[in-house]
């Protein structure tokens, strides 16, 4: 992989001295994941080229598990980007290489190293997640004339598009120490989209460190976000290893798609629906005296939190057939008594499940393949049996009052089917009528007259 | 001499004063670890076995072993005083819990001689030795009324020194008794239809009895009286072949309210009883006291047949059989119900079938149905014979049904008799969680680790198909042992010489198609999907993959299934089958693979591509400014590294076109799996390929063939090494070798069923650009775990088709398929 720096300050050779690397020799530096080299391909007082060469041993990345984060067992590690593309290796790199003029270190130009100077650096393949925009929006605030072309992924596909690598151009009058660490924190940002929850301290810290570029950043909290995740990335090996053999992506790989229409996308006031939902569960759960609680399909936790804080609730199960999403779960309510976690599957009766009062299953149905649904309720309304049964699902009536949704897609890219109203009616009633309950149907969100609510909740209620 | 009769599943409890030589006693007549005693787990639980403070701990744990052991099955006795009316109490509560019979064995002996042995190594005083005595004299006359279904008194020293242990077995344990069986279902006083069915079956009718020339037995499963024309003539005949030892009988809700009835007692006139009343009225007292002790001594359930098959009325789950208590023979007669009662006023019943998961066959009636089905190695044989149905038996053990139509309504139904309610085919949790072993018939006992079948959960649950179609997953496959030749990884001279080693002589090479695993599984029609796979959503069949997703969305798939049934309609007849399921391979790979093309594959190639050519610019710059010798070796890497790229990326290329719909889909099949003939594992190669060319030749261009050679290995294998070399200097993915025979065991147990031989470019997609600069390391890699898992997830798949073959229940079937996906969860080297 490479990066190049060049500068038209005059004489423009003192990019040496400011980098502490001679420019009439070839140097090698050990570098965690292979060999850097520093060279510079142009000399003269106009203008002067730095580069940084990474030859990174892809043996080696596997053998000492530095390939990418979190990629576990899997295929991706051996055929992957990190030897050609801008990542953090690169980013690692040039911390070891250069990092005492990242300090803004210069003891034989210490004026020109404070001084902000004409610069231009060249990252010819950047994976840039959420595309050349993106790079734009990250470098642009920080005085960046930006340049992001993408690169095809195939010219014998056409049909395939662009690969999500830039060939980045950045023009601006910087102090180099300050570009330096700049392209140091962003380069990881842009190549990793994985979205892991992150702690409000973690953040704070970085912000501290970043220095006051970062803290003035308008994209701030995305940054910070994304660069820690990225350091404390793990995937579930067994998931990785499994959708590989399937000649898929790595679950955990990140979507472009859910970002843009993840589950509440679209509309602004949305986290605001996510909470009026949990408003809403809670309200039937209250009102049907319900205390021992299933939360099938709990994903990290949030409803049991809120549910938590409710001492009504004596007794909380959280399940979910994610391990994953469990371990966050369990993160998250680390300190709490009355929930317990389960490994457990919507399709598959369950013991430990019997005997409940209620049973929530909140957006959980609509990831659920149709022909499994007759399963998903078996194991629910007839094996584990409670009280109160709660489903919350997306109205598909609503989608078109979304925007940035195009039409005919789902909410999100899991989602198997969305319901209109008179279609989980249907399947609502049907399911009551065969298990022996009642249900109703109530809408949450702001209720359009013509399309209805954004989420449907189906509240079923056990005959005596 | 004392013979002391005792059950061989129960709790005994033995019960006397300190030092009345219970625990001698104890040691004389049961295992060590049969008897758990109160001053053994005192020490336990406190390093000493005198502290009574600690008495309540040990019996805390006592119980707790005790019922683990009951559980299980196993005779325990309890050595403590017993002599207070509470600790009996939780003797007999813990046998009912457990459903074993609770059994007393007193020591009633003078009080000097326990005052003798405590002088000895107790320093008991004598006010309380008289308290125990005192308490043991009360105790000894109410213990049948505590509960204890056994009480036997040992009077004196001699009595307890002579006394034996006679075992007893249960009364339903007639295991011993291997048929064969013919049980028969619901009579209900239909004695005419009965005759005819015995007469169907074999057995020749007398008016007292029945017997069969060839010595089967007839059981009946309860409901032989009420509502029909002739109860006592039923009962004549079921008595009669009782006592001649050609027919068993279980006790069925009728009969025990028949029986309360009769002996006067308040019973509801209801349900046909006033008809049998009327009848036995009419019969000789001698007959109907006769007909009363019968009925009365009928045995809530059977187990016959080495325990392979459990008869009982209402039916029984496994944790229940062979177990004596209040609540199995409620179980047995009246089944489990919810205490709701049904639009018909009828108790509505709790599917037990639905969740049983026991070895042994369970035979039963009491829910009158249309047809007889099995579920889950249960089956109701009340066809409903009085209300106009039909009487039926189960010949055992050949499973087949004969039945005999009623003559004609002889009882209005309460509820209109219908087919059984088709059980939902709802898998458990506890069918796949957790670690388990699985048992092949290849391999024996396969274990699955706990987190390797977590790992197959969430894959199983989120995108596999309907399990009731996801009858097989195919095994993975290992390369061959890594070849040392110049610039290879693999090459057929080392799969040659593995085979060669393990004993095959013949071998088969199989041109390797790269597109993605499939699984096909499809039916004749409809019509056959529901009756064989349940499945009756108008789908004919599936195609998923290794991991057990749909390829296609529905109305594809059975587009695609069409095709196949076209062309595989020579097959049916020939193979004596409406359905099958093929193993092949789906092309081209980007079908399946075209989003990791894109997001994985792709951008590798694309990202070297862009990013080489600048660093050997800036490295001929700097070379221009500085000399060639300063970067020359860096730049020397740097072409070849391009060189590399450019090979990659014409490596997957050559995989990939665009499909639209079907257009461009084509399947390689290359293994005929089962059909209703069995599973076709043992056939050779030639067998498979000559039904295989059949649906390339029907419909080529759905179907494509594989190209193969077979080779003798002692005098042939240069052919093979020339064949592989021309298949994967074409661009070829490679072959593989399999034995000739197919299913192969060789001097060291099963032979791999294949082994993968790749050709050099197409590693490229699988090591990465770069691996033939690497290949001394690569080299380093080690097959043995792939091998193993290899062979047992072959056993598994096998497995899982051979059950279904066999009609074994869904949960049966799932189980070794999800085993298949755990141990694929598990972490091997990918590159394999």
């Amino acid at each position: 992989m490479l990066l190049t720096v060049s500068t038209t300050h005059r004489p423009a050779g003192d990019l040496g001295f400011l980098l502490h690397k001679h420019p009439d020799r070839v140097q090698r530096f050990e570098v965690a994941a292979g060999v850097a080299h520093v060279m510079y391909p142009e000399v003269g007082d106009e203008r002067c080229t730095a580069a940084l060469v990474l030859e990174v041993d892809p043996v080696d990345l596997v053998r000492s598990a530095r390939g990418p984060a979190g990629e576990g067992f899997s295929l991706g590690q051996y055929v992957n980007d990190r030897p050609y593309a801008a990542s953090s290796l690169l980013a690692v790199a040039l911390g070891r290489v250069f990092g005492t003029a990242m300090k803004g270190r210069c003891d034989a130009r210490p004026e020109l190293a404070a001084t902000a100077i004409p610069l231009e650096v060249h990252v010819p393949v950047l994976p840039c997640r959420g595309g050349p925009e993106f790079a734009a929006r990250l470098f642009g605030p920080l005085g960046w004339a930006v340049a992001a072309n993408p690169i095809p992924l195939d010219p014998a596909f056409p049909a395939w598009g662009d690969s999500r690598y830039v060939d980045l151009r950045l023009a601006g009058t910087l102090r180099l120490a300050d570009a330096l660490a700049q392209l140091y924190v962003l380069l990881p940002v842009l190549d990793d989209a994985k979205h892991y929850w992150v702690s409000g301290d973690e953040i704070d810290k970085l912000v501290r460190a970043g220095g006051d570029w970062l803290a003035a950043h308008p994209e701030r909290q995305l940054i910070t976000t994304r660069y820690l995740a990225h350091q404390r990335g793990y995937a579930a090996a067994a998931e990785a290893r499994l959708a590989e053999l399937d000649d898929r992506p790595d679950p955990d790989e990140p979507d472009e798609r859910v970002g843009r229409t993840g589950h509440d996308a679209g509309d602004e006031r949305l986290p605001s629906l996510a909470e009026q939902r949990r408003a809403a569960i809670l309200g039937e759960l209250r009102a049907a005296g319900a205390a021992r609680v299933v939360d099938l399909g709990c994903g990290e936790g949030t409803l049991l939190r809120a549910l938590l804080a409710d001492s009504a609730f004596t007794e909380l199960v959280g399940v979910d057939v994610s391990v994953s999403a469990l371990r966050r779960a369990a993160a998250r309510l680390a300190e709490a008594q009355r929930v317990r976690l389960l490994h457990g599957s919507v399709t598959y009766a369950d013991d430990r499940l019997a005997g409940f009062d209620a049973v929530v299953l909140s957006e959980v149905v609509e990831h659920v393949d149709p022909p499994r649904l007759p399963a998903l309720a078996a194991a629910v309304f007839g094996a584990a049996r409670p009280a109160t049964v709660l489903v919350t699902t997306p109205n598909a009536e609503y989608n078109v009052r979304w925007d940035t949704l195009p039409a005919g897609e789902y909410r999100h890219p899991d989602h198997r089917f969305e319901w209109t109203r008179a279609g989980f009616a249907a399947w609502s009633e049907q399911v009551a009528a065969a298990h022996g309950y009642a249900v109703r149907h109530v809408p949450v969100g702001p209720v359009d007259t013509e399309v209805g609510a954004p989420t449907q909740l189906a509240v079923f209620t056990r005959g005596s | 001499m004392p013979t002391l009769a005792v059950p061989e599943l129960s709790l005994v409890a033995l019960v006397g004063v300190t030092g009345s030589g219970k625990s001698t006693f104890a040691a004389r007549h049961f295992a060590p670890t049969q008897v758990l005693s109160s001053d053994a787990f005192r020490a336990l639980v406190s390093d000493d076995e005198d502290d009574q403070g600690a008495t309540r701990d040990a019996f805390d744990a006592l119980y707790y072993v005790a019922a683990k052991r009951l559980r299980a099955g196993r005779l325990t006795v309890i050595d403590a005083t017993h002599l207070r009316r509470e600790d009996r109490a939780q003797v007999v509560a813990a046998a009912r819990e457990q459903d074993v019979l609770p059994v007393a064995i007193v020591f009633d002996l003078p009080p000097e001689v326990p005052r003798s042995r405590n002088a000895g190594h107790r320093n008991l005083p004598d006010h309380v030795l008289r308290r125990q005595q005192e308490a043991l004299r009360r105790s000894v006359r109410g213990l049948r009324r505590e509960g204890f279904r056994k009480v036997h008194v040992l009077s004196g020293v001699d009595d307890v020194a002579a006394a034996r242990i006679e075992w007893e077995k249960a009364y339903n344990d007639r295991r011993e008794l291997t048929g064969p069986f013919d049980v028969i279902g619901d009579v209900h006083g239909c004695l005419s239809e009965l005759r005819e069915l015995l007469g169907r079956l074999g057995y020749v009718v007398t008016p007292d009895g029945a017997h069969h020339p060839e010595g089967r037995t007839a059981v009946f499963v309860g409901d032989l009286v009420d509502r029909g024309p002739d109860t006592p003539g039923v009962l004549r005949l079921v008595m009669g072949m009782v006592a001649a030892g050609t027919g068993l009988c279980v006790a069925g809700n009728h009969e025990e309210k028949l029986v309360r009835a009769l002996d006067g007692r308040q019973v509801r006139i209801a349900h046909g009883r006033a008809e049998s009343l009327a009848q036995l009225a009419a019969q000789p007292a001698e007959f109907r006291a006769a007909a009363r002790d019968f009925m009365y001594g009928l045995v809530s359930h059977y187990r016959l047949d080495g325990g392979k098959l459990v008869v009982a009325h209402a039916g029984l789950k496994e944790e229940y059989q062979g177990r004596s208590s209040g609540r199995v023979r409620a179980f047995c007669l009246y089944g489990e119900t919810t205490g709701e009662t049904d639009e018909y006023g009828l108790p509505v019943r709790l599917p037990w079938a639905n969740d049983y998961r026991g070895a042994a066959a369970v035979v039963y009636g009491h829910t009158p149905t249309t047809v007889p089905e099995w579920v889950n190695n249960t089956i109701c044989l009340d066809t409903g014979c009085v209300f106009g149905g039909a009487l039926t038996a189960l010949r055992w053990p050949e499973r087949e049904l004969v039945s005999v139509p009623a003559e004609r309504e002889h009882y209005e139904p309460v509820r209109p008799l219908a087919p059984p309610p088709r059980p939902p085919d709802l898998l458990r949790l506890d069918d796949v969680a957790g670690t388990r072993y699985v048992e092949t018939r290849l391999l024996g006992r396969v274990k699955v680790l706990e987190e390797n079948a977590a790992g197959a959960l969430e894959v199983m649950s989120r995108f596999a198909i309907d399990p009731r179609w996801l009858v097989y997953l195919p095994p993975t496959m290992a390369p061959a042992p890594t070849s040392t030749l110049d610039g290879l990884l693999e090459h057929p001279s080392t799969a040659f010489e593995a085979y060669r080693s393990a004993g095959v002589t013949r071998v088969v090479c199989e041109e390797k198609h790269m597109g993605s695993r499939a699984v096909a599984v499809v039916c004749r029609s409809a019509a056959v999907a529901a009756e064989r796979f349940g499945v009756s959503d108008g789908s004919t069949g599936a195609v998923y993959t290794r991991t057990g997703r749909a390829f296609f969305p529905p109305e594809l798939t059975e587009e695609l299934l069409a095709r196949v049934r076209a062309a595989a309609s020579g097959l049916w007849a020939e193979l004596a089958t409406d359905w099958l399921v093929l193993d092949l391979e789906l092309l081209p790979w980007s079908a399946k693979a075209g989003e990791l093309l894109r997001r994985q594959y792709a951008p590798v190639g694309a990202a070297a591509r862009a990013v080489l050519p600048e660093v050997l610019s800036v490295l001929s710059s700097t070379g221009a400014r500085l000399g060639a010798d300063a970067v020359g070796e860096l730049a020397a890497r740097q072409e070849v590294r391009l060189a590399d790229a450019a090979a990659f990326t014409a490596a997957y290329g050559r995989y990939c076109w665009d499909t639209d719909g079907l257009r461009g889909v084509s399947l390689a099949p290359f293994a005929v799996l089962a059909g209703a003939g069995g599973v076709y594992a043992d056939r050779d190669r030639d067998w498979h390929f000559a039904v295989l060319d059949r649906l390339v030749e029907a419909d080529p261009e759905v179907f494509r063939t594989t190209r193969r050679i077979t080779l003798d290995l002692a005098d042939s294998a240069a052919e093979g090494v020339e064949w592989w070399t021309e298949l994967t200097s074409a661009g070829g993915e490679g072959m593989v070798v399999k034995p000739f025979d197919g299913l192969a065991r060789g001097r060291r147990g099963l032979v791999q069923p294949g082994v993968k031989c790749r050709g050099r470019e197409y590693l490229r997609i699988i090591y990465g650009p770069d691996y033939t600069e690497h290949l001394d390391r690569l080299r380093e890699r080690s097959l043995g775990r792939k091998r193993s898992m290899a062979l047992r997830e072959y056993a598994l798949g096998l497995e899982a088709l051979a059950r279904f073959t066999e009609g074994e229940p869904l949960w049966r079937v799932h189980e070794p398929v999800f085993a298949v996906l755990a141990l694929e969860s598990a972490g091997v080297d990918p590159r394999l």
